[in-house]
């Protein structure tokens, strides 16, 4: 085409790869194999998913469960499993006070039973595991990051990966016993003793981007709105440029 | 059609105004811009009419504000699932802009583009017609700067990803060319009543 039009403007966030449309469009059925607790609110849950055509770190899929008169409950989540889990796929849910979908996770859901599942969806917040990533996450939005940090670790990779997790407390951090050098964690509410309690801040951020890689960082972003707000101001305010700034927002 | 053992759900309210898959929000109005909340002041915001139209054209905010005032009161639907009814918008209708940079015959697609960058696609059909607006007001108030302010493209009865924030301008085209989500495997129309969600839906 001879005029392929680009905004005059920076382009914010380009995607980084291209999806499959066809996966995307295919429900299938995904067979719950087992269930982990990661923390009072949390649980991880394991699905076999047999004709899954793969992801890459930090996608996401659609789920849905139908109920006997056709009613269909339907939400996003993000692939907590690395993209070498091969036929597999784990995804990580905060037990929503009334929550349609994870309330039925959270207190029905037993190895055995199916749901259906559509994706990988949305390339933007994918992270091939080519460039060095800077993740900030909090709550359960660290679960895309988890799949970057997972495929980081399961392929050796060199590229630099550090992650700055934020959670309530000690007992509220998902994947707690995962984390190793690479990682930062930020407790707002709780915390051991002699370790400060407060929200993720400038001194968390700037240090990091002062030891910038070669070729600088691409910075995932993923939590609440609020915090998505926060972090990513926080990442702006150290320098990090805007067009290398992904945000995933559970809204 | 699979059926998830246990699984009952809300109780059903039978509701004519919620396209299929969607929930009703409520009060929430939940954000989902992949990108940095630009900070932008209304001085600094311009709207731009160029493409295959007789006379291109930029506004800037008051000259924007010079055109006749125009609300729409109704509903909006996300491809996340949630929906929101009754909210009101207040700005001007896009027809207005139009009226001004005369579309060439020749033109079907508008490529709608945002002051971050972001971009989506439309049928020109879809925002002529007295069926998009230009808003800046919210509830009668400025339009958050998360949500768009201090102005965004609002075309309700597509998915609310076509209605771009931070709205920089529209270049109108003779043929359809994929914005941002349409690339990242969304759908090129997005209509929710048709569950368009991802393309091949
Ligand atoms: C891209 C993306 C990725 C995500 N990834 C994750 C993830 O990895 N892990 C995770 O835990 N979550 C994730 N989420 C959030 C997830 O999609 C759901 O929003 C979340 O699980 C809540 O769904 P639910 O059905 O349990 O709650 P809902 O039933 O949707 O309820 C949410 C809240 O709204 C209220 N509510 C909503 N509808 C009604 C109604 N009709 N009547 C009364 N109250 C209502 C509920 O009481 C509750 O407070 C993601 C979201 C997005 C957009």
């Amino acid at each position: 085409m001879t005029d392929t039009f680009a905004p005059t403007t920076r382009f914010a966030v380009p995607g980084r790869i291209a999806v499959s449309n066809r996966a995307a469009a295919v429900w299938q059925t995904a067979t719950l194999t087992e269930i982990r607790r990661e923390t009072p609110h949390a649980s991880t849950f394991r699905f076999a998913v047999p004709g899954w055509s793969g992801h890459l770190a930090g996608q996401h899929l659609m789920l849905r469960l139908r109920a006997e008169d056709g009613y269909v409950a339907q939400r996003h989540y993000s692939i907590a499993s690395h993209p070498d889990d091969t036929g597999h796929v784990e995804l990580t849910l905060d037990h929503v006070e009334g929550g349609e979908v994870s309330g039925w996770f959270h207190t029905v859901a037993a190895p055995g039973d199916t749901v259906e599942v559509r994706g990988p969806l949305s390339g933007f917040f994918a992270w091939p595991g080519d460039r060095p990533a800077l993740l900030l996450g909090a709550g359960s939005g660290v679960v895309p990051l988890m799949s970057m940090l997972r495929q980081h670790r399961a392929r050796r990779l060199s590229v630099p990966l550090r992650l700055v997790v934020s959670a309530r407390g000690p007992e509220e951090l998902i994947y707690a016993r995962e984390y190793g050098a690479e990682t930062t964690t930020v407790f707002t509410r709780t915390a051991p003793q002699g370790v400060p309690v407060g929200r993720m801040a400038a001194a968390h951020v700037a240090p990091l981007l002062a030891e910038q890689p070669p070729g600088g960082w691409e910075a995932y972003v993923c939590g609440s709105n609020g915090f998505a707000e926060h972090a990513s101001r926080l990442l702006v305010e150290a320098g990090q440029p805007v067009d290398r700034i992904r945000i995933e927002r559970f809204g | 059609m699979h059926v998830t053992r246990g699984f009952t759900g809300r109780p059903r309210v039978p509701d004519a105004g919620l396209p299929p898959g969607q929930y009703d929000a409520g009060d929430d109005w939940p954000v989902l811009s992949a990108e940095v909340t630009p900070d932008l002041a209304p001085t600094d915001w311009t709207f731009r009419v160029d493409g295959l139209v007789e006379e291109p054209r930029t506004w800037n905010w008051t000259q924007a504000h010079e055109l006749p005032a125009s609300a729409y009161e109704g509903d909006i639907h996300c491809v996340t699932s949630w929906s929101k009814f009754g909210v009101r918008f207040g700005g001007v209708s896009l027809d207005a802009f139009l009226d001004v940079v005369r579309p060439h015959a020749s033109a079907t697609h508008v490529v709608a583009y945002s002051h971050t960058g972001y971009t989506t696609n439309l049928p020109l059909s879809d925002v002529t017609g007295g069926r998009a607006w230009i808003a800046w007001e919210y509830d009668g108030r400025p339009l958050p700067a998360e949500h768009g302010g201090p102005a965004r493209l609002l075309v309700p009865h597509l998915y609310f990803w076509k209605s771009a924030k931070w709205i920089a301008g529209l270049r109108l085209l003779d043929h359809d060319e994929p914005g941002f989500w349409e690339q990242n495997g969304y759908h090129a129309r997005g209509n929710p009543w048709e569950e368009q969600r991802y393309s091949g839906d």
